[in-house]
């Protein structure tokens, strides 16, 4: 049998939704489990209403009869060949599931339930993954989330000795909420459930009709510790809609906020995870240290989260030479001490003694489930959208991906410094060589009845958005994949058979976010 | 162990010394927006219409509860009217309060005295982000660092609300949390505090009039103290806590 062909994009492209072959569900499913067993990846499976992204030259009638039906999309990468692929099918009530035979989409297929109750046949695991009320039934839109939250089918293990510990969703510390079920049997973990949802404010709705003057805070704030990161992707969208050219010192600019937001969060994820293990001088240190890079994010744009720096078109602030000698200066001084902070760490037998074979995930199962990031990364896969679907700058500059092979919390760790070490050569370069020129370009309208996807490797991998846009230009549709949407079913993994009290320990090796999974 | 103390000695000392030094923040820090009435032509609207939030109104109105200090009103004007200074001192005990014309507001006056007698030495805080993006919680969490050194104020943040006397709360409170922060809020013994730390949890921020959320803490809880900024900076959540407090 042969399949349907995908149409075939670049990263940061926009094509015609006349385009995007539109095929029988049965298709789309061959389609995508064939091209997955092939080596692709699922960066995005979501539906949109069929009668909002439907072509410019519907009629009436078309528009009345498909009005039921929820198009979906499907956005594949292939690494290798650094190319992306689209697809799409209508739906109406039930099509058959793809996560049976391809397990990356289990996640995205149960989002596809919960928000147009098209149910995805011979799913093994149909629950809420937000908990809000179908936008199918977007009718009483006045009270969306009225779906009591937390209250699902929760798996369970039966035995006289098991038994569940239950965590959140307000955790001991300064952190998101998020609630966990661990099944337990003594203090090994058989199994740990999340469910999440509680941060859920109802963002992809909102930037249906965008874009508007609200659009990029949405975007700042879709996780706030990857501004940079999701601004970034959102700002890509835009300007491959409207086919502006930015400038190679705004891409720049951005290149180097990016890789400073990379390195604060994962230097403050080395010194939380030397926290966890009760070794306090690094945890002390990077705590400041980490300060210290966000403090430089707010040299260069007045915010320490780079709120306000990055826009459509361009970047807000540049950099004149004594900021850029300022900056070279701090970000040495903050490296060498961050190398002293750190390699205390590899220095001490305490400490690799609970990283070194803790929450162990195996490669295969970072295929399976097309985990991203550092957390893919640390089982030797080699996955780094800045590598893989260069944009921005780093169609320019290449920074080399770094892996280890263990899979465990040590892997995780050690993934972060060496790529501590490859961010700070790369700012400290790029500063050195920044291209004269403007910093922002005006933005044109958005090109009508199109698809467009931006790719971006925020410090927790992979950030893709996906932008549909109406014969108006408008947004019909907006998705937002964070890195972390793919990788908490990795922590999952990651704890079958630990000991409950490496929970922290585990979950801070991977740090995901909370708020960019709820939305 | 020889090698930690030698890595202590080159990190050096890192805490400021504060209140007695004053915080050095960036030059483009966007603090306390303020405006020139007299450089203002009227009638243009350019900037109110700029604003993601409402928080600026007719006749140079801010609303500070809803800045998210993003800057787009200064971009906007033409005659250069509006500006951010540097000031970080920003919170407020009434929600109207942060209402400011021509840059009035005020350092907030401390608890009464026996609020402050219960309080004011020994704080425990019990922590609960409600829709936070995790740019008000990772910038509360910097006051445990060195450099800010909370513990040293007698301002703690504990592991459950049983140990603590009030809640410092985060997010624009998504309807997913409401329940959880009302029982966190019910298991706080009395009295207690509460303080609402960014534009989310001050007033929705950019989230206000989502059916998901319901617009801050205030409409949960009763909220003894409002911290704007997205984030507020940290210096702008310790000035705050520590005003009511009465130790600044």
């Amino acid at each position: 049998m042969s399949l349907p062909p995908f149409k075939t994009l670049r990263n940061c492209q926009t094509v015609e939704l006349e385009s995007i072959p539109l095929v029988a569900a049965a298709d789309f499913r061959a389609a995508i489990v064939g091209a997955v067993e092939d080596g692709s990846r699922i960066c995005a499976l979501f539906g949109a209403p069929a009668r909002r992204s439907g072509l410019a030259l519907e009629t009436a009638l078309t528009e009345a009869a498909e009005s039921a039906a929820i198009r979906l999309f499907a956005v594949l990468a292939d690494d290798h060949r650094g190319i992306l692929s689209v697809m799409a099918t209508d739906v109406r009530d039930a099509y058959p599931a793809l996560t049976p035979d391809c397990p990356q989409a289990h996640w995205f297929e149960r989002e596809i339930y919960e928000q147009w109750a098209i149910k995805p046949e011979g799913h093994p695991w149909l629950k809420p993954i937000r908990f809000h009320e179908s936008y199918a039934k977007k009718a009483d839109s006045s009270r969306r989330s009225c779906v009591p939250i937390g209250i699902t089918d929760f798996f369970r293990l039966e035995g006289a000795e098991i038994h569940d510990v239950a965590v959140g969703p307000v955790h001991a510390g300064i952190i998101e909420p998020g609630h966990f079920r661990f099944e337990c049997h003594g203090e090994n973990v058989y199994h740990l459930e999340i469910s999440l949802g509680y941060q859920h404010r109802g963002v992809e709705p909102a930037l249906v009709g965008g874009p508007d003057r609200r659009t990029l805070h949405y975007m700042e704030t879709l996780a706030g510790d990857t501004t940079i990161g999701h601004a970034t992707a959102y700002a890509h969208v835009l300007e491959t809609l409207t086919g502006t050219a930015v400038s190679p010192r705004a891409l720049t600019i951005r290149g180097i906020a990016l890789e400073l937001e990379r390195l604060a969060n994962h230097v403050g994820d080395l010194g939380a995870l030397a926290a966890d293990v009760g070794y306090l001088p690094t945890a002390s240190f990077c705590g400041r240290l980490r300060g210290d890079f966000l403090n430089m994010t707010a040299l260069l744009c007045g915010s320490r989260f780079g709120r306000g720096l990055v826009t459509p078109g361009g970047v807000e602030f540049d950099l004149d030479n004594n900021l850029i000698a300022e900056l070279q200066n701090r970000i040495s001084v903050a490296f060498k001490e961050t190398a002293a902070a750190v390699n205390l760490l590899w220095d001490s037998p305490s400490v690799l003694a609970r990283f070194e074979n803790t929450g162990i995930i195996s490669a295969d199962a970072v295929e399976d489930l097309g985990l991203v990031g550092p957390a893919a990364r640390a089982c030797d896969v080699v996955r780094d959208a800045r590598y893989d679907l260069p944009s921005g700058i780093f169609r320019f500059v290449q920074i080399p991906v770094s892996t280890w092979s263990t899979g465990d919390v040590f892997a995780r760790a050690y993934v972060r410094w060496m790529e501590i070490q490859r961010s700070v050569d790369f700012i400290k370069s790029q500063l050195a060589v920044l291209p004269e020129g403007q910093t922002i370009a005006d933005i044109a309208a958005p090109a009508p009845n199109s698809l467009a996807v931006s790719i971006v490797e925020g410090w927790r991998g992979e950030i893709c958005h996906v932008a549909i846009t109406d014969g108006d230009g408008r947004f019909r549709h907006y998705k937002i994949i964070d890195p972390s949407f793919h990788n908490w079913m990795g922590l999952a993994l990651a704890l079958r058979n630990q000991q409950i009290s490496d929970f922290p320990l585990c979950n801070k090796s991977f740090n995901l976010s909370y708020c960019g999974h709820d939305l | 162990m020889i090698k930690e103390l030698f890595v202590s000695l080159k990190q050096g000392h890192r805490t400021v010394d504060y209140p007695r030094t004053a915080p050095v923040l960036p030059d483009r820090f966007r603090g306390m927006p303020v405006a020139d009435p007299a450089k203002c032509p009227g009638g243009c609207r350019l900037c109110v219409e700029s604003c993601p939030t409402g928080a600026l109104t007719e006749g140079l109105t801010f609303d500070l509860g809803r800045c998210l200090f993003c800057g787009k009103c200064r971009q906007s004007c033409p005659q250069g009217v509006i500006g951010f200074s540097r000031e970080y001192r920003m919170a407020a005990r009434q929600r109207n309060d942060l209402i400011i014309k021509n840059s009035s507001l005020k350092l907030i006056e401390s608890l009464d005295k026996e609020s402050k007698r219960i309080f004011g030495r020994s704080l425990k805080l019990r922590q609960v982000s409600a829709g936070g993006c995790n740019a008000c919680e990772a910038d509360t969490n910097v006051l445990n660092t060195l450099v800010y050194d909370l513990g040293k104020f007698g301002v703690q943040f504990v592991a459950s609300p049983r140990h603590a006397d009030g809640l410092l709360i985060t997010g624009p409170v998504s309807r997913n949390m409401s329940l959880a922060l009302e029982k966190t809020y019910a298991a706080v013994p009395a009295p207690k505090l509460v303080i609402a730390t960014g534009a989310c949890a001050v007033s929705g921020g950019p989230y206000i009039g989502h059916p998901e959320v319901l617009n801050g803490a205030a409409g949960v809880v009763p909220v003894d103290l409002f911290i704007p900024g997205c984030p507020p900076h940290p210096w702008t959540i310790l000035d705050g806590i520590l005003r009511l407090l009465g130790r600044l």
